[in-house]
């Protein structure tokens, strides 16, 4: 008998006053090796590889917008030198020309943009002009999204079920061409 | 009399904080952290400071993502010198990268290339990794870039 009181007075729990510093350490490790800022950047679509024998679809001279961006980064709009922030109101009165202008597009779904620079173009400079363009886009899309009663393209695109058509990028279709670029002037 | 009032009060009063749902608070915030982040993989050998752009958007699917990074070489004989790195390793050979992204699209293939390129690169190695890239038939892409001001959205 007085062996069974002294194990009923024996405390049979686990110590768990260290359990928090337990997970505290977990959640240490998880906040370090875990990545949460959200990637941004321009999203594009590279064209599929072209068979050799096979031509690039012809596109007509005035449905192409010809943007050249040489080695020290200068820009050639339509073979005409201009400032890179010109080059978004370029792209919407080629977009939202419809065949008005003999100079631009014929209607906005034939309209490219084309993009070329020389190899030794600094990628700063390729961005910021590659910027411009979509946000040309963007500001289209915009006014075409507020002319179906939306705030704006994003309220729109965010209405959009996953099946549905989106009708503004129907109107406008994002076609951006980059071209292979000139091997330029040797050493920059 | 008033200081043996107090005494009593405080004596029979528990000041303590209960801590036994502590672990269980914190486990909440492990799980979370765990569930919706993905592991670092690899770490970046050469430098990538990133180009600042205004049209943005935003790579929801991480998990789609495949990085390739062009810079600067940070450290080592060949520092400063411009490199081509794809997941832990330097490539000597740039055609052999139409192989490494052929083989990581067979894996996924909704797989989003994301290129990291150092804002001082010139364009001439962009396009060779562009052209490996077609070959490879990776062609969604994108060029990472940061917000270009604060409070700017857009996308």
């Amino acid at each position: 008998m007085p062996k069974m009181k002294k194990r009923e007075r024996g405390e049979a729990e686990i110590p768990t006053a260290s359990m928090a510093d337990i997970a505290f350490l977990l959640l240490i490790f998880f906040l370090v090796t875990t990545t949460i800022d959200v990637d941004t950047g321009i999203g594009m679509t590279l064209p599929p590889k072209l068979d050799q024998e096979q031509d690039p679809p012809p596109v007509k001279e005035r449905n192409i917008l010809k943007i050249l961006v040489n080695a020290q980064g200068q820009v050639l709009l339509e073979d005409k030198p201009s400032a890179l922030t010109r080059i978004r109101e370029e792209v919407i009165t080629h977009l939202t020309n419809n065949g008005q202008n003999a100079n631009y597009s014929e209607s906005p779904d034939k309209a490219v943009v084309s993009i070329k620079t020389d190899r030794q173009t600094p990628y700063d400079i390729y961005i910021q002009t590659l910027d411009e363009v979509w946000m040309g886009y963007f500001s289209v899309w915009d006014s075409q999204a507020r002319e179906l009663n939306y705030p704006s393209y994003q309220e729109y695109k965010n209405s959009l079920g996953p099946d549905e058509e989106n009708q503004v990028k129907e109107i406008y279709p994002a076609q951006i061409s980059i071209a292979e670029p000139d091997p330029g002037s040797g050493e920059s | 009399m008033a200081s043996q009032h107090f005494q009593k009060k405080s004596a029979n009063t528990k000041q303590e904080i209960p801590t036994a749902s502590l672990p269980d608070i914190i486990f909440m915030l492990l799980i979370f952290f765990m569930v919706s982040t993905v592991l670092r993989e690899t770490e970046v050998m050469v430098q990538t400071r990133l180009p600042r752009a205004e049209a943005l958007t935003k790579i929801e699917q991480k998990r789609l993502v495949s990085y390739i990074y062009i810079g600067p070489i940070q450290r080592g004989p060949n520092q400063g010198q411009t490199a081509v790195q794809i997941d832990d390793a330097l490539i000597d050979n740039q055609n052999t990268i139409s192989q490494i992204m052929y083989s990581k699209l067979q894996q996924q293939p909704r797989l989003i290339v994301s290129l990291r390129v150092d804002e001082s690169s010139e364009m001439g190695i962009v396009t060779d990794v562009q052209q490996e890239l077609r070959d490879a038939g990776t062609l969604r892409i994108n060029y990472s870039s940061r917000q270009d001001r604060e409070g700017t959205v857009s996308g």
